[in-house]
C-alpha cells in the first residue's frame, strides 16, 4: 500500500514559499522543522491551517495573532488536544499574510472562540485522516487503534506508526469538514490545563523577538515628523537645519508626509527634533472644556433601530419616583508601553512589512493604496509588539515604514517616539448617555429609558485613513472605527423600556477601538443607573439585579461574586459612616464602600459580575480601589491561568482608565504626549484582585480579554456612592470631580 | 568616537556619538534587546539596566557617562535555560502579558531584593512605583517579587 493512499487529490491554488527568504524565516516566529513545500491558502483545506513535518513537528497557521495575551499558547493547546500530539511539538505561525488565512482582525476577544474553533476542526480532520491512513498501513481496523503523542498504535501496542512516518513531510491534501466531531470535553488532557505560556521564558530573559528588535541588512532608521495637527499642510522644509548632524541624515517628503532617515538611529532621532518645517495652522479639534456639548450637537449619521418594550415615555410620566441622569466617558489613548515600530522592505515593486498589527491581512489593502501597488504584492509578517488593546499606532507606523522604504529604496525601520504614539495613535471616542427611570408607588421599577450618543463607524477597515496615506495625498473616504452600540440594551426586565442609539458623524478625533469598545462606556451608564434605581427603591443592588435577571448563568456569576466578596445585603449608601465629601473638616477622612456591576458581554457571551471596594478620601476627593472580586463565566476554559491573567489585566487597566485617564487636547492637537500628562495607574494604587472562574467544559469557549473590564467603571462608581452617597457619572473620577459632585 | 564599555562582564567597543543614550548603543551597536525603548524620558522604566549595581534608565543616560562602569542588561542576568532567580520567579508566576515592561520590572526587582532581601508588599509596590505596565500585570509582578524573596537554596542565592 502506498503511504499517501489516504490523501485525496489536491485541488486549487498552491502558494509557494518563494517570497520566504532569509528574513522571512526570521519573521516566522521561530517555526522550525516545517518542510518549505507548497502551502495551501484555501480555508477549506486542512493544509491551510496546519502541517506535519518529517520530524513530526506540527506547524499551525493562524490568521489571529497573539497580542501579548497568551493565545499563541492557548491555540496550540487546542490543536494538541484534537490532534493528539504533545503540546511541545507545536510551532505557531501567526498573522503572516503569505502563510495564514485572513481570519479577520485580532479583536473582540474572538481569537479562542472563532479562530480557535477552526483550528480545532482542522486538527480533528487531520487526526481522522491520519487514523484512516494508519489503519491501512499497519493494517488494523479503526476500532483497534489509539493515538497518543502523535503515534497511532493498536491497543496492544504491537503495531504502531507515527504521524511523521505517515505524512513524510507532505501536505495532507484533505478537506476541512466544518461538521467534524470534536473530542468529548471529558476526555481533555491539554485543554483546561494552565500550561505555562511559551513566550514568557524568552521575554523575561531578553531573548524574545519583538518587532522593535527586528533588523534587516542595510536597514535605515527613520523618524516621522508630524504636522502640528491633522489638516495642517507643509509649506516648506529647511533641509540644511539637519545637515550638521553626524551620521548623515536624509529628509524624505511626499506632500505633507515628512520623515528623516539615517543609518544611525540616534542621528534620526536628533534630526526629527531639529528639522525646521513650516506648516499651516489647523484647528480641527473641539474645545476640550466643552467636549460633551460639542459631542451632543454633532450631526447624527444614523440612528440604530429603537429597542422597546411597552411605552417607556408615557410610563415615566406616571411614576411615583422619577430619576434622570447623564453619563459621560472621556476619550482615552491605548497607551502601549512600546511606541509603534515597523520595518519595511520595498523592492522591485513589492513590499514586505514586519508589523505588530492586529490586522495584518486587512492592512495589506490599506498599504496597497499608500504605495500604489497591488495588494498581492504586499506581504505583512506579524511580529509581537507591546500590548495594543485595539488599533493603536502599529498600523499607521507600518504605513510610515512602507512609504519611507519606497521613497528611499532601502529597508527602513520606523520607530515612533513616545509623543508620536500618545499624539497620533487613534483614540477611543468620547461617549454620552442620557438615562431616565421611574419607580411605581410600591418602589418597583416601572420604566427605563436610555439614549446613547456614540461615534459612528463608517465604511470598511480597508478604507482607514492611515497617516501615511492622508499626509502623502492619497484620498481616503475617511473611515474611522467608532464605538459599538453593543450592551446599550440591558437584560433587566422592566415593564416599560426604550433604548435609542444615535450614531454621531464623528469628526473630533482619529478614532479606533480600545479594549472593550462601546460595551465599557454603555455598561458604565447602564449599570451605574441601575444602581441609582436600586438605591431609590431602597433595595440591595446585588439582590435587585437577581430579581430582574432570568438567565441562570447571569444569576450564577452574581451569586458567586456575592459569596466571594462576602457581600452583606443592604441598600446603598451605607449609613454607618459620617462626614461630607466636600467638608475638609470631617473627622473621619476616609470612607469605604462596595459596588457591584454585571454584564453579559454583547448580550450573547461571557458573563461577568464584579464587586469593587473603594476608599474615598473626603478631604482630597481621591478614590482608591482596594479590593476587587470577580466571578467570570466564559464557558469552556482552555488555559485557566491565561484567562486569569487577562481578567486581572483588564481590571487593572480599566481602574486606571476610570480613575485617571483623560485625553488632553487643544484646538490643534493632542497635548497629553507623555506619561506625566497622561498618567496611568501605578503599583501602589493597584488593588488586590480575587477571581472565581466558572468553568463549563461542555459549553462554547468564549473570550476573556475584554469582558471583566466592561464592568469596572460602574462597580467603582457604585462603590463610591455606597461610601459617600455621591454619584460619579463622568469618567475619569478625578479628585476635583469627586469634590464637585459632592457639593452639587 | 570609539567607546570601550563593560557590558554583561564582557569588554565591548562601539563607534558612536558621545551624546548617544546608552539604550541606543546597547540595542543598535551591541545587539542587546532586553532593554526597551518606551518613552525616552525616563518615565516608564522599560529601558532599565544595571550600572554598577544600580537600576538606571538607559534612555536618558549618555553613553559617555558610563564608559568606566559595569553595565548589566536583562540578558546578562540569565538565559531561558538558566534564568536568574528573579527571572525564574516571573516565569513561575506567569507575570507577563505583552512583556514590554518586564525588563524594567526584573531589573528593578533585582536591585530591590539585593538591598532588601525580604521586602514587605508595600515596599515592593513603592520600589516599582515608577515602572509602568499597561497590560495590568501588576499583581502578578508583586507575587513574582515575593516569590523571589522567599528563602531559597544557597546555590541560587548569588545575584
Amino acid at each position: 500500500m502506498k503511504r499517501r493512499d489516504f490523501l485525496q487529490s489536491g485541488s486549487g491554488l498552491v502558494v509557494s514559499f518563494s517570497l520566504l527568504g532569509t528574513a522571512g524565516r526570521a519573521g516566522a516566529q521561530g517555526s522550525t522543522g516545517t518542510a518549505a513545500a507548497a502551502k495551501s491558502l484555501l480555508k477549506g483545506e486542512v493544509d491551510a491551517w496546519l502541517g506535519i513535518a518529517a520530524d513530526g513537528r506540527v506547524t499551525v497557521y493562524s490568521g489571529k495573532v497573539d497580542l501579548g495575551t497568551g493565545t499563541r499558547t492557548a491555540l496550540a493547546q487546542l490543536v494538541a488536544e484534537e490532534l493528539d500530539v504533545d503540546f511541545g511539538q507545536i510551532d505557531m505561525v501567526m498573522g503572516d499574510t503569505l502563510l495564514t488565512i485572513d481570519q479577520g482582525q485580532t479583536a473582540g476577544s474572538l481569537t479562542i472562540s472563532n479562530g480557535g474553533l477552526t483550528l480545532r476542526r482542522a486538527a480533528a480532520c487531520a487526526r481522522q485522516a491520519l487514523l484512516a491512513a494508519a489503519a491501512k498501513r499497519l493494517p488494523a481496523t479503526a476500532g483497534e487503534l489509539v493515538v497518543a503523542h502523535g503515534v497511532v498504535s493498536t491497543r496492544t501496542g504491537e503495531r504502531k506508526i507515527s504521524y511523521a512516518a505517515l505524512v513524510e513531510g507532505q501536505p495532507l491534501n484533505i478537506k476541512l469538514d466544518p461538521k467534524i466531531a470534536l473530542k468529548n470535553p471529558a476526555s481533555h488532557t491539554v485543554v483546561g490545563q494552565s500550561i505555562p505560556r511559551v513566550d514568557i521564558p524568552a521575554k523575561v530573559t531578553g531573548r524574545f523577538p519583538y518587532i522593535h528588535d527586528f533588523k534587516l541588512p542595510g536597514m535605515l532608521h527613520a523618524r516621522v515628523v508630524r504636522p502640528p495637527g491633522l489638516g495642517a499642510t507643509l509649506l516648506s522644509v529647511d533641509e540644511s537645519s539637519v545637515s550638521q548632524i553626524a551620521g548623515g541624515v536624509r529628509v524624505v517628503r511626499k506632500q505633507d508626509f515628512l520623515a528623516v532617515v539615517s543609518s544611525s538611529e540616534w542621528a534620526a532621532v536628533k534630526a526629527a527634533r531639529t528639522l525646521q518645517a513650516q506648516w499651516t495652522a489647523a484647528h480641527t479639534l473641539p474645545e476640550q472644556a466643552r467636549l460633551y456639548e460639542y459631542w451632543r450637537h454633532l450631526p447624527v449619521g444614523k440612528d440604530e433601530p429603537v429597542i422597546q418594550t411597552g411605552d417607556a415615555v408615557a410610563a415615566l410620566g406616571t411614576g411615583a419616583k422619577r430619576l434622570k441622569a447623564t453619563f459621560d466617558f472621556a476619550p482615552h489613548t491605548h497607551g502601549s508601553m512600546g511606541p509603534a515600530c515597523a520595518v519595511a522592505d520595498f523592492k522591485d515593486g513589492r513590499c514586505t512589512i514586519w508589523s505588530a498589527s492586529q490586522a495584518t491581512h486587512s492592512l495589506q489593502s490599506e498599504l496597497a493604496t499608500v504605495l500604489g501597488i497591488a495588494k498581492a504584492n504586499i506581504r505583512l509578517i506579524y511580529l509581537d509588539g507591546a500590548g495594543c488593546y485595539g488599533r493603536n499606532g502599529h498600523e499607521d507606523c507600518s504605513g510610515d515604514a512602507a512609504l519611507v522604504s519606497q521613497l528611499v529604496g532601502a529597508p527602513v525601520r520606523v520607530q515612533w517616539m513616545r509623543a508620536d504614539e500618545h499624539g497620533w495613535d487613534p483614540k477611543s471616542p468620547p461617549t454620552l448617555v442620557d438615562m431616565e427611570g421611574a419607580l411605581d408607588a410600591q418602589g418597583l421599577p416601572l420604566a427605563w429609558r436610555s439614549e446613547f450618543f456614540i461615534a459612528q463607524a463608517r465604511g470598511t477597515l480597508d478604507e482607514f485613513p492611515l497617516l501615511a496615506a492622508v499626509l502623502s495625498g492619497v484620498k481616503r473616504s475617511g473611515y474611522y472605527t467608532g464605538n459599538l452600540q453593543k450592551n446599550a440594551e440591558v437584560l433587566y426586565q422592566f415593564p416599560h423600556m426604550k433604548t435609542e442609539v444615535h450614531r454621531l458623524a464623528d469628526t473630533a478625533f482619529r478614532t479606533a477601538h480600545l479594549r472593550t469598545p462601546g460595551r465599557m462606556q454603555n455598561t458604565f451608564a447602564n449599570e451605574a443607573f441601575f444602581d441609582e434605581m436600586a438605591a431609590a427603591a431602597g433595595a440591595d443592588p446585588l439582590q435587585w439585579r437577581l430579581t430582574y435577571l432570568q438567565e441562570p448563568r447571569a444569576r450564577a456569576v452574581l451569586e458567586d461574586v456575592a459569596r466571594l466578596s462576602n457581600w452583606q445585603s443592604r441598600p446603598s449608601p451605607r449609613t454607618d459612616q459620617t462626614g461630607d465629601v466636600a467638608d475638609g473638616r470631617a473627622t473621619a477622612e476616609l470612607s469605604r464602600g462596595r459596588g457591584v456591576a454585571f454584564v453579559k458581554y454583547d448580550n450573547d457571551r461571557t458573563f461577568v459580575a464584579l464587586v469593587a471596594e473603594v476608599e474615598v478620601n473626603r478631604r482630597s476627593g481621591k478614590v482608591r480601589v482596594t479590593e476587587v472580586w470577580c466571578s467570570h463565566d466564559c464557558g469552556q476554559l482552555i488555559n485557566p491561568d491565561g484567562a486569569r491573567n487577562q481578567i486581572e489585566g483588564g481590571i487593572v487597566q480599566t481602574i486606571s482608565r476610570t480613575l485617571l485617564e483623560e485625553l488632553q487636547f487643544d484646538r490643534t492637537h493632542i497635548t497629553s504626549l507623555d506619561w506625566t500628562s497622561y498618567p496611568i495607574l501605578r503599583f501602589p494604587e493597584v488593588p488586590h484582585i480575587h477571581i472565581s472562574l466558572i468553568n463549563r467544559p461542555e459549553q462554547t469557549a468564549w473570550g476573556a480579554g475584554e469582558m471583566a473590564a466592561t464592568v469596572v467603571p460602574a462597580a467603582i462608581s457604585n462603590a463610591v456612592f455606597d461610601a459617600t452617597g455621591v454619584r460619579l457619572r463622568s469618567v475619569p473620577f478625578l479628585p476635583a470631580k469627586v469634590k464637585a459632585a459632592a457639593s452639587a | 568616537m570609539e567607546l570601550n564599555l563593560n557590558v554583561n562582564g564582557l569588554a565591548r567597543t562601539a563607534e558612536v556619538d558621545s551624546d548617544t543614550p546608552l539604550l541606543y548603543v546597547l540595542r543598535d551597536n551591541l545587539g542587546l534587546q532586553g532593554p526597551k525603548y518606551g518613552c525616552g524620558l525616563g518615565q516608564c522604566g522599560a529601558c532599565t539596566v544595571l550600572i554598577n549595581g544600580e537600576a538606571v534608565r538607559s534612555c536618558v543616560t549618555p553613553v559617555a557617562s558610563v564608559k568606566s562602569s559595569a553595565i548589566v542588561t536583562l540578558e546578562g542576568l540569565g538565559t531561558p535555560e538558566q534564568p536568574h532567580p528573579v527571572q525564574q520567579a516571573f516565569i513561575d508566576e506567569q507575570a507577563v502579558q505583552c512583556g514590554y515592561c518586564i525588563n524594567g520590572m526584573v531589573m528593578t526587582s533585582v536591585v530591590l531584593l539585593r538591598k532588601t532581601p525580604r521586602p514587605s508588599e508595600a515596599h515592593i509596590r513603592q520600589a516599582l512605583g515608577n515602572n509602568l505596565c499597561r497590560c495590568g500585570t501588576h499583581t502578578r509582578i508583586i507575587k513574582a517579587v515575593q516569590r523571589a524573596a522567599e528563602p531559597r537554596p544557597t546555590a541560587l542565592n548569588g545575584d
